[in-house]
């Protein structure tokens, strides 16, 4: 059984790669390469995946994964400019794939019980542009 | 492994009816799609593909090289268009959703090398909404 929680936080950011020059990272990213920065609402879906355990009925107390969410996720990024605040983006562009993968790292081994994994993480940088990440083991 | 799912927009006219069947069986089986005149929908189409991170930018498909596929080669050919009488596949291919998602499939794989090379990110799957309650899906792979 798949249970998906949805969050949303707030955060500016620019994608630049500062081994390559000003004009391959503008080729590359276009107006998000502007080191000022901009921002997104992001929207991310983490679904897990396990069966209900058989005395709460549950996957995994969705309580609990909100704590978790509010902790490692929306806490630290929300509201935050991810190039200058949330390593490792000083060093890794914060795209919408970099961050879908960092968001996994963060909660992965929170969320692991007995009879529950995390399945993927969905980042939706836009209403037009989301992506998944089901971990790198797939 | 990162799929990247982009949405895309356009609105088309068609009717449902098929040459095989008679009149009383294509208004039994299409009911109000097979209004002789046709309508149309806002169609809401995702395209997905699927890679690994580039580590050079950081992303898996280059989102921009999709959006010039898709333009040229789904949302130019069908935008504002009946679909019966200007998409030549539908002359004779009754222009169901599921008969619209394997022809933008089609089209789409036909472009994908030429945008993508050999060694990028690959088609992973198609969805098109036709209305907010019917959605159909092509998923690729095994």
């Amino acid at each position: 059984m798949l249970i998906t929680r949805r969050i949303e936080f707030s955060a500016s950011h620019f994608c630049y790669n500062a081994s390559l020059s000003e004009e391959e990272n503008r080729a590359l990213y276009g107006a998000a390469a502007n080191r000022r920065g901009h921002g997104h609402n992001y929207v991310v879906e983490v679904t897990l995946e396990g069966s209900p355990d058989a005395t709460t009925g549950m996957v995994l107390d969705l309580k609990r994964l909100k704590e978790i969410l509010d902790r490692e996720v929306i806490g630290p990024m929300d509201h935050r400019f991810l190039n200058y605040e949330v390593p490792p983006f000083d060093r890794v562009v914060p795209t919408a794939e970099n961050l879908a993968r960092e968001v996994w790292n963060r909660i992965e081994p929170h969320v692991r019980t007995a009879n529950t994994r995390l399945h993927g993480v969905r980042v939706h940088e836009t209403e037009d542009l989301y992506v998944d990440y089901y971990g790198d083991q797939e | 492994m990162i799929r990247v799912t982009r949405r895309y927009r356009f609105s088309a006219s068609h009717r449902l009816h098929s040459g095989a069947l008679s009149e009383a069986e294509n208004r039994q089986l299409y009911g109000k799609c097979n209004n002789p005149h046709g309508h149309g929908h806002d169609y809401l189409l995702e395209v997905s593909a699927s890679g690994p991170i580039d580590p050079r930018s950081g992303r898996a498909v280059d989102v921009g090289a999709l959006d010039r596929l898709v333009r040229e080669g789904i949302l130019q050919a069908f935008d504002h268009k009946n679909m019966n009488a200007e998409i030549p596949e539908f002359a004779a291919l009754v222009p169901t959703t599921e008969n619209l998602a394997l022809e933008i499939r089609r089209r789409l794989l036909a472009g994908w090398s030429r945008t993508f090379g050999e060694s990028g990110p690959k088609l992973a799957r198609i969805r098109i909404h036709e209305t907010k309650r019917n959605i159909f899906e092509v998923t690729e792979g095994p």
